[in-house]
């Protein structure tokens, strides 16, 4: 049986006809067509597809579509403004804070969801929260440093 | 995953009504194992019941000399909680550990304890603080809520309302998880609490389960070398690809000294 299902995304009210057991991955990639959101292992443990819900980070491969109803949805493609980039995909960018690019937007936005509990983080702390963020080129450690520098930023000391 | 009909109750009634009118119903409450397990086709139900738009499910409070915890509250707001790391901290330091933030973001005390997993961290919150159950038709004690693998006391469409859990004079929780999933291979809680102390061990066993001599050394006194010589048998220990029987038995040692150890502070 389909469903309509409705949400806010990157601003934009949006609203589908979709499978109630449509995952909001498949929404977001398959519906919508927004496919900077990835899908690597499917299993919940890799973080490709990290999107913010209202704020908090999940991942989008373990969410129904229908569970994310109403509620207002911010992708990687909702971070750049204005044809700049967000002060921590700059950061990325500047930092060589990626290899072959897969795991970043999830990455990036694993990253928002620090900052926003936690704006001055340590390293310590940026390693602690991506554990449930996988970078198979094995990029860690650009990747900490940029979201230090993303951090730095958006704290205004850019 | 299988198609199934989706159902978002917004009362407790109207869930225990769409689950006694299910052939297979399952309730939906964070999604962390639930989606999972139907993406691998571990579970078809014909219908899911997602609790996340019945009221006054998620949101911890003080009450008295208690914190109660919400079903539907995630692991992410436990783990913040002034109210909770005030009051204790142990509990919130539990829910900071389970999992990665993405998944503290979603998962919920209410479905993680119906789940049952032998190697969750609540589990041995709920039974190390010696904590209750209130569900939409009884209250249940912790000792009594954990019956076996995957299996607790709740009944076919009672629905978890709230955790219970009294404030301790001190407590702590040390886990060796597993590196990869983060799941404890061993987790200890230990207490001292106004009814003596608790040690409830997770990970190790089928389910959740309390080591009474520890418990009762450390009544005479409070300390890691007070159960320093305490050992427990590895039979009925779990074993598998992240460690043998022999190994968790030894880990239930150590991580309850820990425990202990960090308790005293």
């Amino acid at each position: 049986m389909s469903v309509t299902v409705s949400m806010k995304v990157n601003g934009r009210a949006v609203s589908e006809e979709v499978e109630e057991r449509t995952l909001l991955v498949e929404f977001l990639r398959e519906n919508l067509r927004l496919t900077g959101t990835h899908v690597g292992c499917d299993t919940s443990q890799c973080g490709a597809c990290v999107v913010h819900v209202d704020g908090r980070s999940v991942k989008a491969c373990t969410m129904l579509a229908i569970q994310a109803r109403g509620a207002d949805v911010t992708t990687i493609e909702g971070l750049a403004k204005d044809g700049d980039l967000h002060p921590m995909q700059e950061a990325f960018r500047a930092n060589h804070g990626l290899q072959c690019g897969f795991c970043t937007p999830g990455m990036v936005m694993s990253a928002l969801d620090l900052v926003a509990r936690n704006p001055d983080p340590s390293g310590t702390e940026v390693r602690e929260w991506l554990e449930g963020n996988l970078c198979r080129c094995t990029g860690y450690h650009n990747i900490v440093k940029s979201i230090l520098a993303g951090a730095s930023a958006m704290r205004g000391h850019a | 995953m299988y198609a199934f009909n989706y159902h978002r109750p917004d009362t407790l009634d109207a869930a225990a009504a769409a689950l006694a009118g299910a052939e297979d119903g399952r309730l939906l409450a964070g999604g962390q194992t639930l989606i999972p397990t139907l993406k691998q086709r571990l579970a078809s139900p014909s219908d899911v019941i997602d609790l996340g738009s019945v009221p006054g499910l998620d949101g911890v409070s003080r009450d008295g000399g208690a914190i109660v915890v919400g079903a539907m509250t995630c692991h992410s707001t436990v783990a913040s909680s002034p109210a909770v790391r005030d009051a204790i901290p142990a509990l919130a330091s539990l829910a900071e550990c389970i999992g990665d933030p993405q998944v503290r973001n979603c998962g919920t005390i209410g479905g993680s304890i119906a789940n049952a997993d032998p190697a969750a961290d609540y589990p041995a919150a709920v039974v190390g603080l010696g904590a209750t159950v209130r569900t939409t038709r009884r209250t249940i004690a912790a000792d009594d809520f954990f019956t076996d693998l995957f299996e607790t006391a709740l009944e076919d469409g009672e629905i978890v309302v709230s955790v219970s859990f009294p404030v301790p004079r001190r407590a702590a929780y040390a886990k060796f998880p597993n590196p990869a999933s983060r799941y404890a291979i061993v987790g200890v809680m230990v207490a001292d609490t106004a009814s003596g102390a608790r040690v409830a061990v997770t990970g190790a066993g089928g389910s959740v389960f309390r080591v009474g001599a520890m418990e009762s050394a450390l009544a005479g006194r409070f300390a890691a070398d007070a159960i320093r010589d305490i050992s427990i048998p590895r039979d009925d220990l779990n074993e598998d690809i992240h460690a043998s029987a022999e190994y968790r038995a030894h880990l239930v040692g150590v991580m309850a000294r820990g425990a202990v150890a960090a308790a005293v502070g």
